[in-house]
């Protein structure tokens, strides 16, 4: 799946995004922010506070309850603040 | 159907005016909302950043939802993004229609909804070589949901 980050939560992993393959036990996207904790501790000080994150799957905002899927594109951001 | 941009050049409110009215006897009025970068704090600059392809999806989105509750006869928004100096305008959300209630109400809605609901981030530069993310507020939220 592709992984996309914007934002402060670009700033501290360090990197717009990245592939991975989705590893057993995850299933959702609360899954998926505990899981790309454990990547690198830049990953780790970005994800520290899951509340401070939203994602989106496919480009549609989603909860921490959504499911993800091999093959999704799945992004991480703070809240948003255009306008 | 919303005109509907993202770019980093300046946009031309005039011309924009001019493409929802022109050639049409039916509209009675054009509201404007035009966002501007103030120079709070020593701000040097904006930067803001988006999602390609999330971005344009959402203010389809929220152009649509406007669309179904208002009788538009047609809405554009234009949302810059880039490093933006103190002055210069963000975005445009311009709401046409027979009549001003429907134009003015359809035009606040836009921007409540745009500024919870579209994935841009503002990232404020000041004079001094600091920087920081600027942070969602929770003014925002609710003006979102009175709606």
């Amino acid at each position: 799946m592709q992984i996309l980050y914007f934002a402060w939560v670009r700033e501290k992993i360090g990197r717009a995004g990245e592939e991975i393959s989705l590893p057993p036990g995850v299933s959702d996207v609360a899954d998926l922010i505990r899981h790309l904790g454990t990547l690198s501790p830049g990953h780790a000080a970005a994800f520290a506070n899951p509340s401070a994150i939203r994602a989106a799957i496919n480009q549609d905002f989603a909860s921490p309850d959504d499911a993800v899927a091999d093959g999704d594109e799945v992004a991480f951001f703070p809240p948003v603040t255009g306008g | 159907m919303a005109r509907i941009a993202v770019q980093d050049a300046e946009f031309d409110t005039a011309a924009e005016t001019a493409l929802l009215t022109q050639g049409r006897t039916d509209i009675g009025a054009v509201a404007s909302f035009i966002g501007i970068c103030r120079a709070d704090d020593g701000l040097g600059a904006m930067v803001l950043e988006h999602y390609p392809g999330m971005t344009e999806r959402a203010l389809a989105k929220i152009t649509a939802e406007a669309e179904s509750r208002w009788p538009l006869t047609g809405c554009t928004v234009i949302h810059r993004v880039g490093r933006l100096p103190p002055g210069a305008p963000i975005v445009l959300v311009l709401t046409a229609s027979a009549h001003r209630q429907a134009a003015l109400d359809a035009c606040a809605f836009l921007m409540d909804w745009l500024k919870t609901k579209a994935p841009f981030w503002k990232r404020e530069e000041f004079t001094q070589g600091r920087a920081r993310w600027v942070e969602a507020r929770g003014e925002d939220d609710a003006a979102a949901q009175k709606w």
